[in-house]
Parts: C-alpha cells; sequence; structure tokens
C-alpha cells in the first residue's frame, strides 16, 4: 500500500497489516495500534472505546487497528502473547504497549503517559 | 428515576433484565466496562440446558442480551462506584454513583460477578501479558507449539488446560493438592490427554523471564525446600476468583471473603437491593444457577418497587 492511501487526519481506527504497519509508523508521529482477533471477547469491548477515542481526538492521536489472528509477523515482532494490546509508537519506534480493556478515561490516560 | 437499576451484564444481570423488561418494569442495565462477565471469556459452555452442542461463552452472552433488548431492557456502558440512600417524595429509593453521573431506582439489582484472582507471586505483575495470562480464549493462539502451564485444579483451570491443548506443545496443570477438583468428565479427558500432564501438590513460587516468561518455579507444598523449575513460555493463572463486590461492602452484608449474603428471594441485608449470580454467597456459581438467580432477583425487585409505588400513592406520575 502506498502512502497517500493514508487520510492525514482519521477520526476512526485505520486498518492496518502486516504490511502497511511500518508505513504508517513513519506517517503519524504519534499511532496508537489495537491489536486484537475475532476469537478475543475482551478485544470486542475495547473495539468501540478505541473507535470512539479516535473521533474524540482527531489531530491529536492517530489509532489503528491490526488482526493479529491473520498478521502473524506484528504478533511475534511485537512480542504479543495477550490481547487486547495497544502498541504505541512515537516518532517512529515502538513506545510501549498497554494491555487489556479498560474504561476510556483510563485508557486515555494511559496513551497521554507515552506523549 | 427506574423502577429497577441492574448492575452487571452476566447470565445472572441479563437473565433478571430479560424478566424486569418483560413485566413492563422501567429497568436501566450499566454494564462494567472493566470487568466483563467471566462467561464470555469461557472457550465453551457443554452444560447449559438446550445447547447440545455446547456453545461459547460469548455468543451465549451474545443472545442473553438481544433477548433482552428485544424486551426493552436499556444498557448504559458505565462502571459503577458507589451506592447510596436517598429519598424522593418520602420514599426511599436508591442512588447508582458512576464515573460519569448517577441514576436512581427503587429497586437495585447486583449482578457483578467475579474476577480471577491472582497468584501475588513475583514475576507475575510484570510478565502480564508477556506470558502470564488470565484467558486462555484470549491468548492461547498466541502459544503455538511451545510449552505453558496452567495454575488452579477446578473446573475453569482444567477446561482451559483442554483449550490450550490445541496450541501449545505440552500443557502442565500446576495444582496444590494430590486430585483435580474439576468436573469428573474434564478430569477423565484431562487425564487421558496426551499433551497434558501434572505437577500435583506444587505451588507457584515465582515466574522467571527476561523480557518474555521462560519458566516457572514450583515448590513442593508438603515440603517447600523442594523446588523445581518448569520451562515455559506460558503461564495461565484460574486459581480462583474474587468478588466485585467492593463497592458495596459498606451497604449489604458480606461473607468473610466479600461474597453477597442473600436470602431466597435474593433479597441482601438493604431494603431494595438484591443480588444474584456469582457475587452472592452459595454452593455453585454457573451460568445456569446465576440465571436462576437472576430470576428470583427481578421478581423480588419488582415486588419492591410495587410496593413503594402502592405507598406513594399518585406521586410517581412525573416519572
Amino acid at each position: 500500500m502506498a502512502e497517500e492511501t493514508f487520510v492525514e487526519n482519521p477520526d476512526y481506527p485505520i486498518e492496518l497489516n502486516d504490511d502497511t504497519l511500518d508505513e504508517a509508523v513513519r506517517k503519524y508521529p504519534f499511532l496508537v495500534v489495537d491489536c486484537w482477533a475475532e476469537w478475543c471477547g475482551p478485544c470486542k469491548m475495547l473495539g468501540p472505546i478505541v473507535e470512539n477515542l479516535a473521533k474524540k481526538h482527531q489531530g491529536d492521536i492517530v489509532f489503528g487497528k491490526i488482526d493479529v489472528d491473520k498478521n502473524n509477523k506484528t504478533a511475534s515482532r511485537y512480542g504479543i502473547r495477550s490481547i487486547p494490546n495497544l502498541l504505541v509508537f512515537k516518532d517512529g519506534a515502538k513506545a510501549g504497549d498497554i494491555v487489556g480493556a479498560m474504561p476510556e478515561d483510563r485508557l486515555l490516560q494511559r496513551i497521554n503517559a507515552f506523549k | 428515576m427506574y423502577d429497577i437499576i441492574i448492575v452487571g451484564s452476566g447470565p445472572g444481570g441479563l437473565t433478571a433484565g430479560i424478566y424486569a423488561s418483560r413485566s413492563r418494569m422501567k429497568t436501566l442495565m450499566l454494564t462494567s466496562q472493566v470487568n466483563p462477565s467471566l462467561i464470555t471469556t469461557t472457550d465453551i459452555v457443554e452444560n447449559f440446558p438446550g445447547f447440545p452442542g455446547g456453545i461459547t461463552g460469548y455468543e451465549l452472552i451474545e443472545r442473553f442480551t438481544q433477548q433482552a433488548r428485544l424486551f426493552g431492557l436499556e444498557i448504559v456502558e458505565d462502571d459503577v462506584v458507589s451506592l447510596e440512600r436517598a429519598s424522593r417524595d418520602s420514599t426511599d429509593i436508591w442512588r447508582v454513583n458512576t464515573g460519569k453521573g448517577s441514576f436512581e431506582a427503587l429497586s437495585v439489582i447486583l449482578a457483578t460477578g467475579t474476577e480471577y484472582a491472582h497468584l501475588n507471586v513475583p514475576g507475575e505483575v510484570e510478565y502480564t501479558g508477556k506470558g502470564v495470562s488470565y484467558c486462555a480464549t484470549c491468548d492461547g493462539p498466541f502459544y503455538r507449539d511451545v510449552p505453558v502451564a496452567v495454575v488452579g485444579g477446578g473446573d475453569t483451570a482444567v477446561q482451559e488446560a483442554l483449550f490450550l491443548t490445541r496450541f501449545a506443545s505440552r500443557v502442565t496443570i500446576i495444582h496444590r493438592r494430590d486430585r483435580l477438583r474439576a468436573a469428573r468428565i474434564l478430569q477423565e479427558r484431562a487425564v487421558a490427554h496426551e499433551k497434558i500432564d501434572f505437577a500435583w501438590n506444587s505451588a507457584v513460587e515465582e515466574i522467571l523471564g527476561e523480557t518474555m516468561v521462560k519458566a516457572v518455579r514450583i515448590s513442593d507444598v508438603g515440603d517447600p525446600s523442594e523446588k523445581r523449575t518448569l520451562e515455559v513460555e506460558g503461564v495461565f493463572v484460574f486459581t480462583g476468583y474474587i468478588p466485585n463486590t467492593v463497592f458495596v461492602r459498606d451497604v449489604v452484608e458480606c461473607d468473610e471473603s466479600g461474597y453477597v449474603i442473600v436470602d431466597d428471594k435474593m433479597k441482601t441485608s438493604a431494603p431494595g437491593i438484591f443480588a444474584c449470580g456469582d457475587c452472592t454467597k452459595k454452593v455453585l456459581r454457573q451460568v445456569i444457577t446465576a440465571c436462576g438467580d437472576g430470576a428470583t432477583a427481578a421478581f423480588a425487585a419488582e415486588q419492591h418497587a410495587q410496593d413503594l409505588k402502592g405507598n406513594a400513592y399518585g406521586a410517581w406520575a412525573g416519572f
């Protein structure tokens, strides 16, 4: 996927995969990627919270999501052993991760701590 | 103002929601964003009547929710912080406070369930998400062809160990006793399974690793000086439960472990507060028993609400 296909300030989590993740990490200075899978109940709870945050914080935080069941390379590259797992990228490098489902305000706090 | 507020959205709460909404009670369900019903993390439920092939916990809850919504149950995602007595037109009601605001009701049903207990050993917190897990259905597929350990000997531990055999190269069940507590059919399957072995009479002392879990150190329960190390990449903890009742312990009577004490009508020690499901003191915590409790709790909560409305004759027109 070419770089220009990523919108500038998305108000939704952009769909990523093993091949496009790096591109997105390079493009967005602050990117939070929701690693999820169909089989994971708590991921389905966190999904709508992430969508909400993407809408509310458009222009401030860019969110992405990646189905780690279909994208094994990303899962093993970042040592993901539990989902939901949010990978936080700052200035082109991984800054940390946030494991587990939590309420919106707490999640936002944890994300902002990486800024 | 609601007739009934239900706190929690597992099998007990949703059954109460189905019954209360179907009785045309104005009913609100508050669901937690932090603690999903434990049944949603269960791979398969095969003892719930009506599903001879079994059903996943997640799908079962989806169906309960769909059924409750059909009768008009209102559902709001918000974590409850406290419960307090309030008064409206000289009638005693309950105010349910959440992080975002508060809601009032004539009756409250607590259906908050439990969460998994932690081991409280070195390495557990550090490696959570890096090899330590409390959800086999969420995390099992990340452990393809590597050895894992399951800690515990009850139904959940054994069922999740069986689930993990689909992915892991070996599953070692670490249990403090010399036999399992799980249902006999699960025991039989585990003992017969070629990928499952057992560390009997063993307690976890420490979870070891570098960036990820590499091993778990266990000791003999009878002689703690006898230690050994199992090389595993995952440690799945299913040793017990803690009731999600911290916010009500000053309001309703609980037992020493924090389970809410209820009578046969699911009444708690506080008038107008009822409880059902796993958060209550009871002998068997299962989906089917939570559902039974939920139906009873809805019936009793409705009775309480109707009594209050009768007492406050005419005063409720505005609600």
